[in-house]
C-alpha cells in the first residue's frame, strides 16, 4: 500500500480508523502504566492479570447476559483483581514464592474461564460468539463505542496516575521510607495495582489475554533504555505503546489473514530491539564501540611504553 | 465407564504425573513462569517443523519445539545478560514475541490445514482417544499415551539418574560448580525436559494448563512436606488427582477438560494453603494462638525479671501497669497473670505480682536463646 | 505513666517485637536523651535493625510503646528523620540525585502537591552540605556506594527534624564519605539534633559517639560512652565472640568476632 493511501485510510477509513484509535489507546495506557511494573520488577504481573480477567469476562456475560463493553470489561477487572490480590496473599502467607503464586493463579483461573467459556457455549442459548475473541483478541470486532469505552477507562487511569504522581514514585523507589513519611504505602501499593488492571482490561478485546501481557513489558523495557528520568520513561513508554498499536493496526489491514493482537506484540517487540541497540549511552551498538576505540587507545599507549 | 472415558483419564494421568516431575524442580528453583514462557514459544518450533515435514504426526515436530524451548531459555538469559533488561522483564519480552510469531504464520499460511491456535492453547483431550497407533492391523491404543507415557518415562529417567545432581544444583548452585558439577548444564538439561514435556501435553491439555500442570501440583506438594523426594511422589499424585477429578467435572459440566482439570488442580493447592498440617493457614493460625498465651507469660515473666530489682519494681509490677506499658486489654492482662500463676511462673498478691525462681529460669532461658 | 520530659528525645518502654513466634527484641526499656549522637551496637542479629523500625513504626509491635518527644509518632512524624541502609532499593532507578533528595521534603508537602522551587533550593543546599553539589544531575546509578550514603544523608537534612535515625551509614563507603559523615554529624549534635545510629564497628565508637546503647535482642546497657562502652559490658553483649586489642589514650579498642 502506498504512503498517501494509506494515511487516507488512517483518516476515512471507519474500520482502520476505529482500529487504528483503539490499538493506540492501548497501547499508550499499558505503556504508561506498565513502566510501573517494570520498574518494581512485577513484569510478568500483567500476564497475570491479563488471564485472570478471562473467567471475570465469561462470568460477567453469565450473570448479566449483556454483552455490552464496559460490562465485560468490569468483570474482567474484578477478576483480575481478585487473582492479583490472591498473588499477593499466597506469597504473603505460604511458602509458596511469588513466581509459583503467579504461575498457578494465571493458569487456573485461565482453566476456570475455560470452562466456563465451554459450558456457555454449549448452553442451548447458545450466543457466547463474541466472548472467545478475549483469547487472541479481534481487533476487527472494535465499535465506535467501544474505543469511547477504552478512551474514558484509560484516561481516568491516566489521570489518577498523574494526579499521585510523586507518591506513586516514591512507592517505586523507596516505599519503606514513604512509609515513614506518613504515607499509607498498602493503599498506595492496591491503587497502582488497580491502575494496571484497568490498562490491561481496556486492551483485552483487541490483543487478547494470551499477549495484553507485552504490551505491559515491552514499550516500558525500550523506554528504559533512552532515559534516566522516571517522566520521560513514562511519557515514552506511552508514546511507544501508542506506536506500537497504530503500527500493528495499519500492517494488519494491509494483508489479508493477518491478526492484530500479534502484530502489535511483533511492532512494541521491534521498538525494544532498536532501543536496546541504538539508544544514546544505553545502546549495544554504542557500547561496543566505545569498547572498540578505548581497546585502540590503551593498544596506541601500550605501544609507546614497551 | 466407557473405554474412551478410561483412555483419556488414563493419558490425563500419565500428562500429569510427567508434567509434575520437572515442575517440582521449577518450583524450587524460583523457575516457575518458565514453564509459561517455554509452553507457549514452542508453538513457533510446532510450526516451523510443519513447515518442513507436512505432516502433523511427524515426530520432527517433538524435536523442533524442544530445540525451541530451550532456544527461548537462552534467550531470555542472553537478553538478561546484557545487564540493560531484568529477568522478569526478559521472559515477559521474549515469549509473546516468539508466540505472537508463530500465530501470524499460522493465520498466513496454515489456515488450511488443522493446526490452529485455538487448539493449540487449549488443547482437546475429548479427542485424544480417537487417533490410534495401529500396527499390522493391531490396536495399539490411544498415541497420545504412547508420547506422553514415553516422555513420562524420560522424565522418570533423568531425574532418577541425575537426582543427585538436581538436587545439589537446586539448592546450592555454587557448591555444585565448586563440586566440579557444571550448573549450566543440568539448568539446560531440565529446561530441555520442561520443554519437551510441554511439546507433548501441550497436544492433550493447550500452553496455558500446561503451565497449572507443571506449577500448581509440585506447589501443593510443597506445602506439604520438606523432603524432596516426597515432594517428588505427592506432585504427582495431587496431579493424578487433578487429572482425574478435572475429568469428572468436565464430565458433569459438559465442558473443557483441561479446563477442569486446572480448576480442581488450583482447588487443591487452596485446600494445601489452607488445610495443610503445620503449615497450612488454619494450623498456623490454631498454633498462633496457643502460642499468644505462651508467649505473653515468657513477656511478663521477662518484664517482672527486668524490674526486679529496679527502684520503680513496685510500679512495674502491678497488674493495672500491664495494661498501660505492655498494652494488653485488661482481660488478656488477667487471662495471662491466671495462667502464669497457675503454671508457678509468678505469685499474685493483690494487685503486686511477683516473680517465682521457676519464672526467673524461665525468663533467662528466653533471653540467654 | 514515666515521666517523659522534654529532655527525653525517644521514650521506649517494655518494647516487644517478634516475627512469628521468634521474638526479636525482649521487653527493651530506653530512654534517649534528646541531643545525644547515640550509636547502637550489638552482634549480628542483635535486633539494631528492627529497634529503629520499631521507632519508626515500620514493623508491628507485639507489646510496649514508644513515644517521641512524649508523643505518639503519628503526631510527631515530621520530627523524625530516617537514613535506612544503602541497599534497601533499586539504585538503578530511573531518577537523579536532586530528584531522590526532594523526597524528603514528600512528607512536608502532603498528597498531591508537587515540589518546587523551594524544596529545589532546600535539597540543593542539602547536597551543598554532603559536598554532592555537583552531582544534582546525575542518574542515581552512576555513584558509587559512599556517594549513594551521601544521598540518603541529604535526603534525611532536608527533613529538617529534630531525631535522625540512621541504619548503617557506615556500611561499606570510602574515606572520604566516612569523615563526610562523622562531620556532619557533629553538625547535627551541636544544631541540638538528636541522632541515633545503628553501628558496626567497635573501635570507632568512643571516637564518633558521646551516647551508647549496648542490644542483644535485649538491653544491656544504655548511656555515655565512658560508663557503658566497657569490656564488661560489651562481653555481655557479645557473649565470648570479641577479643580486646588493649586500652589507647583513653579509648577501648576492640574487635567483636564471630560473625559480628
Amino acid at each position: 500500500m502506498a504512503l498517501p493511501e494509506l494515511f487516507h485510510d488512517l483518516l476515512f477509513d471507519y474500520t482502520l480508523r476505529t482500529v487504528a484509535l483503539g490499538a493506540a489507546i492501548l497501547g499508550c495506557v499499558s505503556g504508561t502504566l506498565g513502566s510501573y511494573a517494570v520498574l518494581r520488577r512485577q513484569s510478568l504481573l500483567g500476564d497475570a492479570i491479563s488471564h485472570a480477567a478471562l473467567p471475570g469476562i465469561a462470568l460477567a456475560f453469565l450473570l448479566t447476559g449483556s454483552k455490552a463493553p464496559l460490562v465485560l470489561v468490569l468483570g474482567a477487572a474484578a477478576a483480575g483483581w481478585l487473582g492479583t490480590l490472591l498473588v499477593m496473599g499466597v506469597v504473603r502467607t505460604t511458602r509458596v514464592k511469588f513466581d509459583s503464586a503467579l504461575g498457578i493463579i494465571l493458569s487456573v483461573f485461565f482453566g476456570v474461564g475455560l470452562v466456563l467459556l465451554t459450558f456457555i457455549q454449549k448452553r442451548p442459548d447458545a450466543t457466547q460468539a463474541g466472548l472467545d475473541r478475549f483469547l487472541f483478541g479481534q481487533a476487527a470486532t472494535l465499535l465506535a463505542h467501544d474505543v469511547v469505552t477504552m478512551a474514558a477507562l484509560g484516561g481516568l487511569a491516566l489521570l489518577t496516575m498523574l494526579l499521585f504522581w510523586k507518591e506513586l514514585k516514591l512507592l517505586s523507589f523507596d516505599p519503606e521510607f514513604g512509609s515513614t513519611l506518613g504515607f499509607p504505602i498498602r493503599a498506595l501499593d492496591v491503587l497502582l495495582t488497580t491502575l494496571l488492571v484497568v490498562a490491561i482490561v481496556v486492551g483485552l478485546q483487541t490483543v487478547g489475554v494470551v499477549l495484553m501481557s507485552a504490551l505491559v513489558v515491552a514499550p516500558a523495557a525500550a523506554a528504559r533504555q533512552w532515559t534516566n528520568r522516571l517522566g520521560v520513561m513514562v511519557a515514552l513508554a506511552g508514546s511507544f505503546g501508542a506506536l506500537a498499536g497504530v503500527s500493528g493496526a495499519v500492517l494488519s489491514s494491509s494483508a489479508a489473514r493477518l491478526p492484530t493482537g500479534p502484530l502489535i506484540v511483533l511492532c512494541a517487540s521491534a521498538l525494544v530491539l532498536l532501543s536496546l541497540c541504538l539508544a544514546p549511552n544505553r545502546g549495544i551498538v554504542w557500547n561496543a564501540l566505545r569498547q572498540r576505540r578505548n581497546r585502540r587507545r590503551l593498544q596506541v599507549d601500550g605501544e609507546a611504553i614497551p | 465407564m466407557s473405554a474412551p472415558q478410561f483412555e483419556i483419564q488414563l493419558i490425563a494421568v500419565v500428562v500429569a504425573a510427567a508434567c509434575a516431575l520437572p515442575g517440582t524442580f521449577l518450583v524450587l528453583r524460583r523457575m516457575a513462569l518458565m514453564s509459561d514462557a517455554i509452553s507457549h514459544a514452542i508453538l513457533i518450533g510446532i510450526v516451523l517443523a510443519f513447515f518442513i515435514t507436512e505432516d502433523l504426526a511427524s515426530p520432527l515436530l517433538i524435536v523442533g519445539a524442544t530445540l525451541t524451548g530451550v532456544v527461548t531459555v537462552s534467550l531470555v538469559e542472553l537478553l538478561h545478560r546484557t545487564g540493560r533488561v531484568r529477568e522478569d522483564a526478559a521472559i515477559g519480552l521474549v515469549f509473546p514475541l516468539l508466540f505472537s510469531v508463530a500465530v501470524i504464520l499460522i493465520a498466513r499460511y496454515a489456515d488450511n490445514v488443522h493446526l490452529d491456535t485455538d487448539a493449540v492453547l487449549l488443547g482437546e483431550l475429548a479427542f485424544a482417544p480417537f487417533d490410534r497407533v495401529i500396527l499390522a492391523g493391531w490396536d495399539l491404543g490411544p498415541r497420545a499415551l504412547f508420547i506422553m507415557g514415553a516422555i513420562l518415562a524420560l522424565n522418570a529417567a533423568v531425574i532418577g539418574l541425575l537426582y543427585k545432581e538436581l538436587k545439589l544444583v537446586t539448592f546450592d548452585a555454587g557448591l555444585a560448580a565448586a563440586l566440579g558439577f557444571t550448573p549450566a548444564a543440568v539448568h539446560y538439561l531440565l529446561m530441555a525436559l520442561v520443554s519437551i514435556t510441554a511439546v507433548g501435553a501441550f497436544d492433550a491439555v493447550g500452553s496455558i494448563l500446561v503451565v497449572a500442570l507443571m506449577i500448581a501440583p509440585p506447589a501443593t506438594a510443597y506445602l506439604l512436606t520438606d523432603r524432596l523426594p516426597l515432594m517428588l511422589g505427592l506432585g504427582v499424585l495431587v496431579g493424578a488427582a487433578a487429572a482425574i477429578g478435572g475429568y469428572w467435572l468436565a464430565h458433569w459440566l459438559d465442558a473443557s477438560i483441561a479446563g477442569s482439570m486446572a480448576t480442581v488442580a488450583g482447588l487443591l493447592f487452596g485446600a494445601a494453603c489452607l488445610l495443610a498440617p503445620g503449615r497450612g493457614l488454619i494450623a498456623v493460625a490454631r498454633r498462633r494462638a496457643a502460642q499468644r498465651w505462651e508467649f505473653a507469660q515468657t513477656m511478663l515473666a521477662i518484664h517482672l525479671f527486668h524490674h526486679r530489682d529496679a527502684p520503680d519494681a513496685a510500679e512495674e509490677s502491678r497488674v493495672a501497669h500491664l495494661e498501660t506499658q505492655l498494652r494488653w486489654e485488661r482481660r488478656f492482662a488477667e487471662q495471662v497473670v491466671r495462667r502464669a500463676e497457675r503454671r508457678g511462673l509468678i505469685r499474685r498478691d493483690g494487685q503486686t505480682l511477683t516473680l517465682t525462681d521457676r519464672g526467673a529460669q524461665l525468663a533467662q532461658e528466653a533471653l540467654g536463646g | 505513666m514515666l515521666a517523659t520530659t522534654t529532655a527525653t528525645a525517644i521514650a521506649i518502654r517494655d518494647l516487644t517485637v517478634a516475627y512469628h513466634d521468634r521474638a526479636v527484641l525482649w521487653d527493651v526499656d530506653l530512654d534517649i536523651p534528646a541531643g545525644v549522637l547515640m550509636a547502637i551496637v550489638g552482634p549480628n542479629g542483635a535486633g539494631k535493625t528492627t529497634l529503629i523500625k520499631a521507632i519508626l513504626g515500620l514493623v508491628p509491635v507485639v507489646a510496649g510503646e514508644v513515644r517521641i518527644e512524649g508523643r505518639p509518632l503519628a503526631e510527631v512524624r515530621r520530627r523524625v528523620a530516617y537514613v535506612p541502609q544503602r541497599g534497601s532499593v533499586d539504585w538503578d532507578f530511573p531518577t537523579s540525585v536532586l530528584d531522590v533528595v526532594m523526597m524528603g521534603r514528600y512528607g512536608a508537602l502532603g498528597w498531591i502537591r508537587r515540589p518546587g522551587r523551594r524544596e529545589r533550593d532546600a535539597a540543593l543546599a542539602a547536597l551543598e552540605q554532603v559536598g554532592m553539589r555537583d552531582f544534582a544531575g546525575r542518574q542515581i546509578s552512576q555513584l558509587s556506594g559512599g556517594q549513594q550514603q551521601r544521598v540518603f544523608l541529604a535526603r534525611a537534612l532536608v527533613q529538617d527534624a529534630a531525631i535522625y535515625l540512621m541504619d548503617e551509614p557506615f556500611q561499606g563507603v570510602d574515606a572520604t564519605t566516612e569523615r563526610t559523615i562523622v562531620g556532619l554529624l557533629r553538625e547535627l549534635r551541636s544544631a541540638g539534633k538528636t541522632v541515633v545510629v545503628v553501628h558496626h564497628d567497635l573501635q570507632t565508637v568512643p571516637e564518633y559517639f558521646d551516647w551508647v546503647t549496648l542490644l542483644n535482642v535485649r538491653m544491656i546497657a544504655s548511656g555515655p560512652v565512658d560508663a557503658v562502652f566497657t569490656p564488661e559490658l560489651l562481653r555481655r553483649t557479645y557473649g565470648g565472640h570479641i577479643a580486646f586489642l588493649g586500652q589507647d589514650d583513653g579509648g577501648l579498642a576492640a574487635v567483636a568476632g564471630g560473625g559480628a
